[in-house]
């Protein structure tokens, strides 16, 4: 029972993740997003973790994808995206170069460790069964980890400071981003000289013009 | 067949390294925060089947915290995505090199 339910959520996790890749369109890709973080919750039950599983659906699912989503509508990007262009030569092959030397790495370590992961048992935070998950990770945040908690809350007060002010409307007419002019080789080579060449080439320039 | 740990470590690999590609290869910002997502819940995955590995209850600690990181991340990253897209329409990741140099 326990390996169907892995196969299966493994199976939704995969697709949807490759969904996330190969979508041309951002709302499908976000979708893409919520069916792979579904099964990751899955997982988690699977592992007695009941607490993270519905974190995992509250918080990504439920806020982070509807963020996604929202700001997708509201720029207006939810048009189809060409995957053909590829702007810079040579990118999509080795980005899957890197990507399956990454994952062939990782893999075979796994196979090489044929024992397994190894380490040492945990004695200072024991894991409780699936029902005294809560409990226990309460327990665990609020009094050994305490300051982290509220080092997190001061995190979540700055980014929510940060994103108001990031995405607040300006006053006046926008500013256009700066255009990047490329220096050119014909570059005055006597930018060192006096105010006086400078003034006297000028002058030059104006009068031959 | 008994699912090991080994099998969910391997399914967070593969999820990492489809992350990281997707990561790679998109233009759209949006799509690329994506993939990070698929990469950090490929990591959180890897970090609550250890913790239950081993016993600890360290792996759903870093992983709650982890959680808590990420929302912020997003949310600063959508700022920053919407005030870029406000000046300029339908920018992708290749046309916001001003500060490439």
């Amino acid at each position: 029972m326990e390996a169907f339910v892995f196969f299966a959520s493994a199976a939704i996790v995969l697709t949807g993740a490759v969904g996330v890749l190969t979508s041309r369109n951002p709302v499908h890709a976000a979708l893409f997003l919520v069916q792979t973080l579904f099964g990751v919750a899955v997982l988690f039950v699977l592992q007695d973790a009941t607490f993270l599983a519905a974190v995992q659906v509250i918080v990504y699912a439920g806020a982070v994808v509807i963020l996604f989503l929202f700001v997708i509508m509201l720029l207006g990007v939810d048009r189809a995206e060409n995957l053909g262009v590829e702007p810079i030569v040579g990118q999509r092959p080795l980005a899957a170069v890197i990507g399956a030397s990454l994952m062939g790495m990782l893999l075979t370590l796994l196979l090489v460790a044929t024992d397994g992961p190894t380490g040492a048992p945990g004695r200072t935070a024991p894991l409780g069964d699936a029902g005294d998950n809560t409990r226990r990770l309460g327990e665990a945040l609020f009094t050994g980890h305490v300051f982290a908690v509220e080092l997190t809350a001061l995190l979540l007060t700055v980014a929510v400071v940060g994103a108001v002010v990031l995405a607040r409307t300006v006053k006046g007419p926008m500013q256009p981003l700066p255009v990047v002019v490329v220096a050119t080789s014909t570059e005055p080579a006597d930018a060192d000289a006096g105010p006086d060449t400078a003034a006297d080439e000028e002058s030059e320039e104006a009068g031959g013009a | 067949m008994v699912v090991t740990t080994s099998w969910y470590l391997a399914l967070g690999a593969v999820l990492f390294s489809i992350g990281a590609v997707g990561l790679l290869t998109r233009r759209n910002p949006l799509v690329m925060f994506m993939c990070v997502e698929l990469m950090l819940n490929a990591v959180n995955l890897t970090f609550v089947s250890l913790g239950a590995e081993l016993g600890d209850l360290g792996g759903q600690l870093s992983v709650f915290f982890v959680l808590v990181v990420a929302a912020a991340e997003v949310v600063v990253g959508l700022g920053i995505i919407v005030a870029i897209m406000r000046r300029r329409q339908g920018a992708t990741a290749d046309d916001l090199s001003v500060l490439g140099g």
